[in-house]
């Protein structure tokens, strides 16, 4: 390990301000703390110790994707060969949806850690750790087939319009790997959506239709039983389809206190409200609970919406915005028939109104506080 | 001479005084509406420029604005009327943005701040630079849409078959009006990096 950490060191140096190497050294730097401790810390002063920074809670996330990708590899493989009608082992199907998974993790890492290497080299700044998450949720969010190409579009899409433009990591107010793929959704919406991208390679003969877009026209009498949409034997992109994948996921998350529960819970409720609402008039055939385990909604209740830069920070606020994306997302979902995944912009449109939430909650806050004072004055 | 190529770039009305901007995302899915347009709108300020400072002197400064007002619809009539005879199918495309022209910022700010304290010829010119500067703008988001979004230029397909049968596919995300608001701010973006006075 010393030899690592005094190579280490012998790097930095030749990079030092001053060097001819100097430019690259938001690189080194990068790649240093990355891979050992970060150098610089704080020496004096009294300070809370604690081991949790953001590359803690980075890799915190992405352990707690890992159920839900683990599956999800299975299950693209698993749906590939059900579709060709073909019996496969449990490895075999694996190693499919593994081989599909790899060159979208790849493509997506390039291209983003591309874009944001040349903005901090441009601008001086350290490269965050913040794509490492980002990078590893947009291959789960897509269909498996879909172009190389395309995902690096809109891995750049994202990171230049959806984060860089605003200055970098922790700035954004968009959830850029949602953005990457409302980006797809609206640019290239052929490979992203309909009944014919969900399984991978399938055989023509067999609609591949999501169970999310079955009910969306109205054949519902097909839909898999409650039990395999929990489990999640169904076609669909890498990380949504297992509920029991994800609600592990939520555990850690929450156990760790990473992601607010607060959020996950009052995304639950407003869809459960609205969908009921929506059963109850007779405008949507299913039950309010069973829009829970249809689509991306858990998936992105439990890692999309509760991205600790992009929602709201007051604590009332989250009741507020997790509702609000709940009750969106059911509403896109039930009352337009052309966007099924409702969730994805409803999450878009809240990230957009966080910062007006919080601002509201303060005033209100205030305002409450400053009659108090008065009435005691009084 | 050089006051007045200022509007091509250095006090460009779109990308430096950020005006005129709704029809800047509304007119350019296309190339050739986008051209029309540009030219309409530079004929429009031109000769608005013109005519008000010719009677600049007359005009009471508390109606100003009407009379203003009065010349550039009248001006606006004339073009629409000739956009319908020579181009209609494009005049269709345009509908509505051609009568919007009246309330432009571009021509209203230009009639204000030189029309009406400089002389016919310098107006005329300051208008037509204006105008330019304004269609270059559009051209520039035009010519990006289009290719992008549909994949030809001025209704001619540019972008080769091979490449659609090798996958490649049009950005739907072009022709929508947010793809031209990133597209526009990106050209200020460039240009406010390039320049160092603005902070």
């Amino acid at each position: 390990m010393d030899f690592f950490t005094n190579l280490s060191d012998k790097i930095g140096k030749k990079l030092e301000k001053g060097r001819p190497f100097h430019f690259l050294y938001s690189t080194y730097d990068a790649i240093d703390s990355f891979l050992l401790t970060p150098k610089e810390i704080t020496t004096n002063g009294s300070h809370i110790r604690d081991a949790v920074d953001m590359k803690r809670i980075m890799i915190t996330v992405m352990i707690a994707l890992f159920p839900a990708l683990l599956f999800g590899m299975w299950n693209v493989g698993h749906q590939h060969f059900l579709s060709i009608g073909e019996d496969a082992t449990i490895w075999q199907s694996f190693g499919y949806g593994f081989l599909k998974w790899l060159p979208l993790v790849i493509v997506t890492y390039g291209s983003g850690l591309l874009v944001e290497a040349i903005f901090a080299q441009v601008r001086g700044h350290q490269i965050a750790e913040g794509f490492f998450v980002t990078g590893f949720l947009i291959p789960m969010i897509m269909p498996p087939d879909v172009p190389l190409w395309i995902v690096s579009v809109a891995t750049i899409f994202a990171v230049l319009f959806g984060k860089e433009v605003f200055g970098g990591t922790g700035y954004n107010f968009l959830n850029p790997a949602l953005l990457a793929r409302a980006f797809v959704f609206f640019a290239y919406p052929s490979v992203i959506s309909g009944d014919a991208v969900w399984i991978s390679q399938s055989a023509d003969v067999i609609s591949g239709a999501t169970p999310l877009s079955l009910v969306m026209n109205g054949s519902t009498s097909v839909l898999p039983s409650n039990w395999s949409l929990f489990i999640g034997t169904i076609p669909g992109s890498f990380g949504e389809t297992s509920k029991i994948a994800i609600l592990l996921g939520a555990i850690l998350l929450i156990y760790t206190q990473v992601a607010s529960w607060k959020i996950m819970i009052s995304v639950i409720i407003g869809g459960l409200l609205t969908g009921t609402i929506f059963h109850a008039t007779g405008a949507c055939p299913i039950l309010g609970w069973q829009h829970l385990l249809l689509g991306g909604f858990l998936f992105g209740a439990v890692f999309m919406a509760t991205d600790p830069v992009t929602a709201t920070h007051t604590q009332s606020g989250k009741y507020i915005y997790g509702f609000l994306i709940g009750a969106i997302a059911i509403v896109i979902r039930v009352l337009n028939k052309g966007y099924p995944e409702g969730m994805m912009l409803a999450i878009l449109l809240m990230n957009i109104f966080a910062p007006l939430i919080d601002y509201c909650v303060i005033q209100l806050n205030i305002r409450h506080r400053k009659k108090r004072i008065l009435r005691k004055k009084n | 001479m050089k006051k007045y190529l200022g509007p091509l770039s250095k006090d460009n009305p779109i990308l430096v005084q950020i005006l005129g901007v709704c029809s800047a995302l509304a007119v350019t899915a296309q190339l050739k509406p986008a051209v029309v347009m540009a030219l309409s709108v530079t004929i429009v300020c031109a000769c608005a420029n013109f005519i008000i400072s010719l009677i600049r002197n007359t005009i009471p400064p508390r109606v100003r604005i009407i009379v203003q007002l009065l010349i550039v619809s009248a001006l606006v009539i004339v073009v629409d009327q000739v956009l319908q005879a020579v181009v209609y199918d494009v005049s269709k495309m345009l509908s509505v943005f051609v009568g919007l022209i009246i309330t432009n910022c571009i021509i209203m700010g230009r009639l204000e701040a030189f029309a009406m304290s400089h002389k016919p010829l310098p107006s005329l010119i300051d208008g037509l630079m204006n105008g330019l500067g304004y269609g270059l703008v559009l051209v520039i988001v035009a010519i990006f849409r289009e290719l992008l979004g549909s994949g030809t230029l001025w209704n001619h397909p540019v972008i080769p078959q091979s490449f659609y049968e090798a996958g490649y596919l049009n950005n739907g995300l072009m022709i929508l009006p947010p793809m031209a608001l990133i597209l526009v701010g990106s050209l200020i973006w460039i240009k406010n990096s390039k320049k160092s006075s603005v902070k």
